[in-house]
């Protein structure tokens, strides 16, 4: 066993189940997974999925972790190895002293091959088969009948069990006799015939209380409602699809009027992203808040509305749930690969605020921030998640609403303020904040001005006089330099002894930082750890550079993106600045993170 | 630069309309258009049928892509709120714009390479969801900014400036619009204002998208022999069909007409459009008839003009979003926010 690979311990250790996509797994993995959190013990769900509807291999992973780590720990444990497809790779993968677990209907003598681990077979795609006639319901009734026989050698609860099992199918109470008899099939068939004792189990704990589990696209859109977005364009990309599913689903919920059934906000499934994107701006332009979801991909075909929104200083949001590129790349993989974009979108001078949530309960927070951001600073914004924080389960704090909130909807005149006024020119900076005063169509003609993407000048003119064009772009430059502040600050993570080395990171991959600190710390390493939340970066992140010798920049792209912007925008030296890059498509997992400090911490002494 | 500050003269005799405004209210900025251009009678048209229509300028707005066309919401209503977008994108902010606020008059200006080129795809699903907007497409068969290129709207057969002949079929914006769903289909030519500005007033009122197709000729790029969106050729092939007038409510209908050569239309503001064919047997109402026509006729000379599609009773993009009336920016947080209580409530499922 390699120094890094952790066996298995009580209420600590990854299960990984691997599936065929298309066979009803992932509901039955995920109540697997809930079962555990609602047993009190914390976990990591992962979903490694194919770009396909049917028929690929696809994984699901359970990290139970006592000490409530966000990351993956790079371990397998016990394996639940249901494709016969991936039956090699799944083999390999099984840390020492694991358990694997496999449809014994079809022998498999070159599991034995590894003596190291221990082999459970249980038959069952027979034993479905004798007990379930339509075809449809055997396939669906082997997890059922995997979970049971997992919750045998974890030693869950099976009250827990058949609860979720219950409320699952609460709309369809006859399957819930089928789902529990498939359960009890696979129960029983280990209670049986395995009598050894396995590291891998389960007690009760209490330490998922005022928890949830959610993924990052839900607590996107209820970010969304919350924050009092009214208007959503969108066209449908992996990994963002679920933004829009879920702002639908509460604005259905809080937003018809229960005696019209009329609506309170409008969302339009667009031709493409540009229009999605032009959408955005002409709402916003007139007034309603509204956003975008997307990927990179998307981001590609909406850069010419960005480059103009930012022109013309109309507010936009954009969620872009970061998936692998380039191109079409691998569309259920995670990266993050879009930070160099987003900052600078579209042709021309052009530079953009950015939010890095980490998790689902920044996502929610987050996103209402970004709707403020957008119509205080009169430009797009973007909030850049991932596949691994959008499309999985994640256990974070219970979500909670501030009612006092009232939205910062920016520098908008009123008839009123208009009325009191001379006259009115849409980009003067009245103030000396940079942030020109906007009218809305409609409130009087005193407002009435021009909106172009052409050359202007601060009178609202349409101008080719190279002075005139400078000031206007060196404000707008000015402008957003000063959202350095504004946006979330950084979270310092200080290690507990004095340190020259440091970690600065970004996103999802805050979980896998902090074990691979902790458990680097435990041997005496100590680094402080800086996560960036916001683009401009502000002082705090230029400080924390100049204070130590060496950053390790930790990210999930293959060619240090995050580095890059620290370079361009700020004036720390180059040679502080070491990569650790991680870009396989996979979430991030502590061992990687581990294995890379460990080495480059290790080059350094020895040089 | 590209437009001036145009004066306004307010003569005491000048005519007044409903608001007590003048013709000159409605103005804009200076149009830097060559002279001649089709596109600045078009700009003319729409300012007297705002006028006409006593529409306040500022409860007007303004939406273009980038063109010379594009170019000509500033040279009109100088008080409304305009917007000139990017390359035949217009489509998707006049969407965006009618969507957050239904209450205002939308007018968008695009031009033939604006719409029917770069700008196709948005074009053609500003129609399908029927947004409520007038759409002039100023049709001159060419790229004029851009200094002459053919344009997707360029006939077979026509020869540009420099001499090369089209051999691609054109794309016609009005069969296009036909087989879209559009729900107001019209077509125009620059040079005979009485018809335009009542075309323009009857898409204006129409609730939906009202897409008015207008040849408009560049006098720079494509007015020359061999061209079919010359003046000459548009004055020589032109073909009313069907005239539509719109009559507010209230307003009596002055012209005489013989019987049965009116179709009067209800229109959702509770005037009506009097429909007038000047051609027998065709009925505007009919989309069939309407295809029909526009594909006879394709094939000629002939350009059939006037009102050609109406349907008034379709649901226009708000309908069918089930939207409420009032705009989305004027509905109060508190009535946004579902509160913490829910917020606490909805949790229950992610435990
Ligand atoms: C993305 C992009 N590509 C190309 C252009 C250059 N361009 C400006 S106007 C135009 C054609 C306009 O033609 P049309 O819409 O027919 O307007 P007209 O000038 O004929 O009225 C082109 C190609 C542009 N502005 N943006
Ligand atoms: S180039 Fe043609 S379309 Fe453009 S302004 Fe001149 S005449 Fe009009
Ligand atoms: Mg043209």
């Amino acid at each position: 066993m390699s120094a890094l690979q952790s066996r298995a311990a009580l209420n600590d250790f990854t299960i990984k189940l691997a599936n065929v996509n298309g066979t009803g797994s992932s509901s039955a993995n995920g109540l697997l997974m809930k079962a555990i959190f609602r047993m009190g013990i914390p976990v990591v769900g992962k979903n490694i999925f194919p770009s396909n509807i049917q028929g690929l291999p696809t994984w699901y992973e359970i990290r139970v972790t006592e000490k409530g780590y966000h990351g993956r720990s790079g371990d397998v444990h016990l394996m639940v190895a249901m494709n016969a497809k991936t039956y090699t790779q799944d083999l390999a993968e099984l840390s020492p002293g694991g358990v694997l677990l496999y449809d014994s209907t079809w022998p498999h003598p070159e599991f034995m091959n590894r003596s190291d681990i221990t082999v459970i077979g249980v038959p069952f795609a027979r034993m479905c088969n004798g007990a379930f006639k339509a075809a449809r319901s055997r396939i669906l009734m082997k997890n059922m009948a995997y979970i049971g026989s997992v919750v045998a050698l974890l030693d869950l609860d099976m009250k827990v069990i058949h609860e979720l099992v219950r409320e699952m199918f609460a709309a369809k109470p006859k399957l819930i006799d089928l789902n529990l008899q498939a359960l009890t099939l696979g129960f029983d068939h280990v209670k049986e015939h395995f009598d050894g004792t396995l590291d891998i189990k389960v007690e009760a704990r209490d330490l998922t209380t005022g928890k949830i589990m959610i993924d990052g696209n839900e607590a996107t859109a209820l970010g969304c409602v919350f924050g009092g977005a009214t208007f959503g364009a969108w066209y449908p990309i992996t990994p963002s699809t679920s933004i829009m599913d879920g702002f639908t689903k509460y604005c259905r919920m809080f937003r018809v009027d229960p005696e019209t059934q009329e609506h309170k906000y409008c969302i339009i499934q667009a031709e493409d992203e540009l229009a999605a994107a032009g959408m955005v701006v002409g709402a916003s332009w007139n007034g309603a808040r509204a956003f975008t979801p997307t990927s990179g991909a998307g981001i590609s075909l909406m850069s010419e509305f960005i480059g103009y929104a930012y022109y013309t200083e109309i507010p936009m949001v954009l969620f872009d749930v970061q998936r692998t590129g380039p191109s079409t790349g691998m569309p259920t993989r995670t990266q993050q690969c879009d930070m160099q974009i987003c900052a600078y979108a579209s042709h021309g001078d052009t530079c953009h605020i950015l939010l890095f949530p980490s998790q689902p309960q920044e996502c929610f927070e987050m996103a209402a921030q970004a709707l403020d951001l957008a119509e205080r600073f009169q430009t797009p914004v973007f909030v850049l998640s991932d596949l691994d924080i959008g499309m999985n389960d994640w256990m974070v704090d219970a979500l909670s609403w501030d009612d006092s909130y009232q939205p910062d909807r920016g520098k908008v005149l009123s008839k009123t303020d208009l009325e009191k006024m001379d006259k009115f020119h849409r980009y003067l900076d009245v103030d000396g904040d940079y942030i020109p005063y906007r009218t809305l169509p409609g409130t009087d003609p005193k407002g009435a001005y021009f909106t172009r993407g052409s050359g202007h000048n601060k009178w609202g003119s349409y101008t080719e006089e190279g002075q005139e064009y400078k000031e206007l772009v060196d404000r707008l430059r000015n402008k957003w330099a000063s959202a350095a502040d504004k946006v979330p600050a950084p979270v310092l993570k200080a290690s507990k002894g004095s340190s020259n080395y440091a970690i600065l990171s970004v996103g999802s991959c805050d979980g896998a930082v902090i074990e691979a600190c902790d458990r680097l710390e435990a041997q005496g390493v100590h680094l402080d750890y800086m996560r960036v939340r916001g683009f401009p970066f502000c002082q705090q992140v230029e400080d924390f550079i100049d204070a130590h010798d060496t950053v390790f920049v930790i990210e999930q792209n293959r060619d240090a993106q995050l580095l890059n912007l620290l370079l361009v925008e700020t004036n720390v030296a180059r040679e502080k600045l070491v990569p650790i890059l991680h870009y396989s498509g996979e979430p991030l997992d502590y061992r990687f993170v581990f294995q890379a400090l460990h080495e480059a911490l290790a080059l350094r002494k020895t040089a | 630069m590209s437009s001036f500050a145009k004066p306004l003269i307010r003569r005491k005799d000048a005519p007044t309309n409903d608001l007590g405004l003048i013709r000159a209210d409605y103005d804009g900025a200076m149009s830097t258009l060559c002279a001649g251009c089709g596109h600045d009678s078009v700009t003319a048209g729409l300012t007297r049928a705002f006028f006409e229509l006593s529409i306040a300028p500022h409860k007007a707005v303004k939406v273009s892509g980038i063109g010379c066309s594009s170019k000509t919401t500033a040279y009109f209503l100088g008080q409304s709120h305009g917007i000139n977008t990017v390359h035949g994108r217009m489509p998707a902010v006049a969407t965006g714009a009618v969507a957050a606020n239904s209450a205002l008059s939308y007018v968008g200006v695009s031009g033939d390479g604006d719409s029917l080129s770069i700008g196709l795809g948005q074009f053609v699903h500003a129609m399908r969801r029927n947004v409520n907007m007038l759409y002039m497409l100023e049709n001159n068969g060419v790229y004029g900014l851009t200094k002459g290129q053919f344009s997707a709207a360029a006939d077979f057969g026509a020869s540009s400036k420099k001499g090369e002949i089209n051999e691609q079929p054109p794309l016609d914006p009005v069969s296009l619009a036909l087989s879209v769903g559009a729900t107001f289909v019209a077509r125009a030519f620059s040079g005979d204002k009485d018809q335009l500005v009542s075309l323009i007033k009857a898409g204006l009122k129409h609730k939906g998208f009202a897409l008015i197709d207008v040849i408009s000729p560049c006098v720079s790029f494509n007015d020359h022999k061999g061209s079919t969106k010359s003046y000459a050729h548009a004055y020589k092939y032109y073909h009313p069909a069907i005239h539509a007038d719109y009559v507010p409510v209230g307003k009596e209908i002055t012209a005489a007409y013989q019987a049965g050569e009116l179709l009067p239309v209800e229109m959702h503001d509770g005037g009506t459009l009097q429909l007038r064919k000047l051609q027998n047997g065709y009925d505007p109402r009919d989309r069939a008839r309407a295809m029909a026509k526009v594909f006879e006729t394709k094939d000629s000379d002939e350009t059939v003009t006037g009102l050609l599609y109406i349907d008034e009773t379709q649901k226009d993009m708000h309908a069918l979003n089930r939207m409420e009336a009032r705009p989305l920016n004027e509905i109060p947080y508190a009535e946004l926010n579902p509160g913490a209580d829910k917020l606490e409530a909805l949790q229950k499922k992610f435990r």
